[in-house]
């Protein structure tokens, strides 16, 4: 392993370490939280007995729906966009300044216009994470050297084969970074939707946990979502950085 | 010019959506654009609102000084020593990428209701963009600019104030944009369900009565001041991306 | 190029960059010298890059002296070492006496490949950076900006940003910003790497006029033949990695002299010489990038 990989597990090991020296101390009040160890000790016996499978399983069904809409979305639209200058130039003002507008004041009006189901969850996710994914594919898309295209041009592509053989694998780290974005925004706009007006999945799960002052549970989620979140996000970087590495960057 | 009109061309399109969904989802869900305008003129008209405006701004003008001048003096940090530039960056893209809202209860139990709350969740939704971007910023300086400041003497102080930040700022200024985001963000959401006051407070209390016309005039409002600030920035990034170029 | 007329008059009147009274050609002085300088790096996989060396090397105050050598051969690295910018492994530096020992001594100043101008500064100002870090008064940085800007042909770009100029501009920037520091020790890293082959040949005979005018000590890196037999009283060949000097070529030109030399016959014979001694180093050195290592 290199150097930094070890210092940073030291780091983080050392950071939870200090948690719980604070926690078992005093220094941070058991009402305030309880010590990592007593985290993940409930996580463990929660996910034992099965109780909150049905909450984990339904946030991950509606971030992957959300994820997977954002992307193959993102990548259609984007193209679209890239293939009209015009219409491109005409909304690129708007796509810019997209992630300035508060959408979890939306996520109220969705559920009055859906109702209080799984749909205006997966709809915030796939808002919040789409157009991260539109701009990346454009700007993936405008970084293809010219030269690339004459020589597919040269060799006699058309223009599917073209987009399958040259377009892609050279927009492909433009297009990974829509992606990293799109899984943790998916993730960010269900969770916190959930959270904020929901009656199942994890984010509501905390909520109500943090409500009736169950913090042994709700910290015990935390966790898991923490944990979850890292996992996915340390598998898509390993890939990236394989692919990368192939391209010598 | 033309770009102009058709970004008109492209705003008069959402509105015509908009007055779509208003007729496919009736009064009680959507209301109509015309309406909505209207509840805003009023809302703009009435002391309360401008209230809760200078809430909801006052809140988030401390949690983004919090947050630029922390994920700034952290990014540079980062970015200058190269060592714990590497050690960090993982860790900063998982917290990035973490569903912060989880962290809410933590944040209510520490600082408790009100002011403070908020202004630390839209600060934990701010500072590790602009760290992020900060750090990137300073790590992608020609290295030849550090070699010109050996060769020209400079002090540490120097190199920091004449050349790295100078030369970093188009990106900085890309990552306070995207840190004013996030931390309005996190500032709205902290009113939606812990507060008495403040923008995001009005809207949640619109859903409570099932008044749609302010509930919306409410967004309508935030999402227009959030794009013009938005814009701006955005237009000074693009000078300063320019200038580079 | 009106700009660029050589305005000895002033030179002489202490208004230019000499600091003193030029040397009068006293080449026996040693001004830096470099003994058994070798420079080692970690490698990527574990191993160890043998960069440079064992090099020595003696460059006499007020002499032009110029190194060539085939790609990655670590003519970048002597420069680096010298200048103080890396610290060698083995062997000792001296810089007008003293020892340099990766810091960069004050009186030595680096025009690099890279176009190092600052984009955010204006020209005047890019000029007057390094003068005004040193905390000189604002009467004495505008006297020697405003020369630096009229020596190197600036005179209508004075308010421009870098962005608006040319490549070779923007070297004279950096030129410029150098001069105005009056280094004793000039170092020249590829500064016209990145130019036209038009455009090389005139900012050569600047660099003549400018080498002249101020009595400094020149050390150019290059890879250009040509460029090298131009300018130079004295010519280092290094072979390839790790690189060593393996040839000391004396041009014997006047110190008055510009690119119109390049039509003597010595020249072509000095370039003819220079080819002959670098060709298999250049083949050695195609074959190791080829393995990689």
């Amino acid at each position: 392993m290199k150097r930094a990989t070890w210092i940073r597990t030291l780091v983080v090991i050392g950071f939870v370490l200090l948690l719980e020296g604070l926690c078992r101390w005093g220094v941070i009040g058991r009402m305030t939280m309880i010590p990592p160890s007593e985290m993940a000790d409930q996580l463990w016996k929660l996910l034992q007995s099965g109780r909150y499978n049905g909450h984990i399983f339904e946030t991950l069904g509606n971030v992957a729906v959300a994820f997977v809409s954002a992307v193959v979305g993102g990548f259609v639209i984007g193209s679209i966009l890239h293939s009209l200058p015009r219409a491109r130039r005409a909304i690129d003002p708007f796509l810019a300044t997209y992630y300035a507008i508060p959408f979890f004041a939306f996520y109220p009006l969705l559920v009055v216009i859906f109702g209080l189901n799984a749909a205006p969850i997966i709809l915030i996710g796939f808002l919040f994470g789409v157009v991260a994914m539109i701009i990346n594919t454009m700007n993936g898309l405008d970084r293809i050297p010219r030269v690339l295209i004459k020589t597919a041009r040269v060799n006699g592509l058309g223009p599917l084969r073209t987009a399958w053989l040259i377009k892609l694998p050279s927009a492909a780290p433009q297009l990974f970074t829509g992606i990293k974005l799109a899984i943790a925004y998916s993730f960010i706009g269900v969770i916190a939707a959930e959270f904020i007006m929901s009656t199942s999945g994890l984010g509501y799960s905390i909520a109500y946990a943090f409500n009736n002052f169950d913090n042994r549970t709700m910290y015990a989620l935390m966790l898991f979502i923490i944990t979850l979140v890292t996992i996915v996000n340390a598998f898509f970087h390993v890939w990236e950085r394989r692919i990368m590495a192939r391209r010598g960057q | 010019m033309r770009q102009f009109f058709d970004s008109l061309v492209f705003a008069a399109v959402l509105v015509a959506i908009w007055q779509g969904l208003h007729w496919f989802a009736g009064d009680i869900a959507i209301a109509s654009p015309g309406v909505t305008a209207e509840r805003a003129m009023v809302l703009l008209g009435s002391p309360s609102f401008w209230g809760h405006f200078r809430e909801t701004f006052s809140a988030l003008g401390y949690a983004l000084a919090i947050a630029v001048l922390g994920g700034m003096t952290i990014g540079l940090v980062l970015g200058l020593h190269r060592l714990s530039g590497e050690v960090a960056e993982p860790i900063l893209v998982s917290l990035y990428s973490l569903p912060k809202i989880t962290l809410y209860p933590l944040i209510l139990l520490i600082f408790g209701l009100g002011m403070s709350a908020k202004v630390a969740f839209g600060a934990i939704h701010g500072i590790i963009p602009v760290a992020i971007f900060t750090m990137g910023a300073v790590k992608t300086i020609a290295p030849v600019y550090f070699k010109t400041a050996r060769v020209l003497q400079l002090s540490r102080r120097q190199l920091v104030a004449t050349v790295v930040i100078p030369a970093a700022i188009p990106e900085l200024v890309s990552g306070l944009r995207v840190g004013f985001s996030l931390t309005l963000l996190g500032v709205l959401i902290g009113e939606m369900f812990a507060s008495q006051r403040g923008l995001g407070f009005l809207v949640m209390n619109a859903i409570g009565t099932l008044d749609v016309p302010t509930m919306m005039a409410v967004v309508l409002l935030l999402a227009l001041v959030a794009v013009m600030i938005s814009a701006g920035l955005l237009y000074l990034d693009r000078r300063l991306h320019h200038r580079v170029a | 190029m009106s700009g660029s007329v050589v305005d000895m008059a002033a030179a002489q009147r202490g208004r230019g960059f000499a600091r003193e009274p030029k040397p009068g050609g006293d080449m026996a002085e040693v001004h830096a010298e470099l003994t058994g300088v070798k420079r080692v790096y970690p490698g990527a996989d574990g191993g160890s890059v043998h960069a440079l060396g064992p090099v020595d090397l003696k460059l006499a105050r007020g002499e032009f002296y110029s190194v060539v050598g085939p790609s990655g051969c670590g003519k970048s690295t002597l420069l680096d070492v010298l200048a103080g910018l890396s610290a060698p492994t083995e062997g000792s530096i001296l810089f007008e006496g003293r020892e340099v020992a990766g810091r960069v001594p004050p009186g030595i100043g680096v025009v690099f490949q890279e176009d190092a101008s600052f984009p955010w500064l204006t020209v005047q100002d890019n000029i007057a950076f390094g003068l005004r870090r040193a905390g000189t008064d604002a009467a004495e940085v505008d006297r020697r900006v405003s020369y630096a800007i009229g020596f190197m042909g600036l005179k209508d770009f004075r308010k421009a940003y870098p962005a608006q100029l040319s490549g070779g501009m923007r070297q004279r920037v950096c030129i410029a910003r150098t001069l105005v520091m009056q280094p004793r020790l000039i170092l020249l890293d590829e500064p016209f790497g990145a130019l036209d082959a038009q455009t090389r040949l005139l900012m050569g005979d600047e660099l003549l006029k400018l080498w002249r005018e101020t009595g400094a000590t020149v050390m150019l890196i290059t890879h250009a033949l040509d460029e090298a037999a131009m300018l130079s009283d004295r010519i280092g060949v290094m072979s390839a990695r790790p690189g060593r000097l393996i040839a000391d070529i004396r041009t014997e030109w006047p110190r008055e002299r510009d690119s119109r030399i390049a039509a003597e016959e010595s020249f072509g014979a000095i370039t003819s010489r220079l080819w002959g001694l670098l060709r298999d180093e250049t083949v050695k050195a195609a074959g190791m990038s080829g393995s990689s290592r």
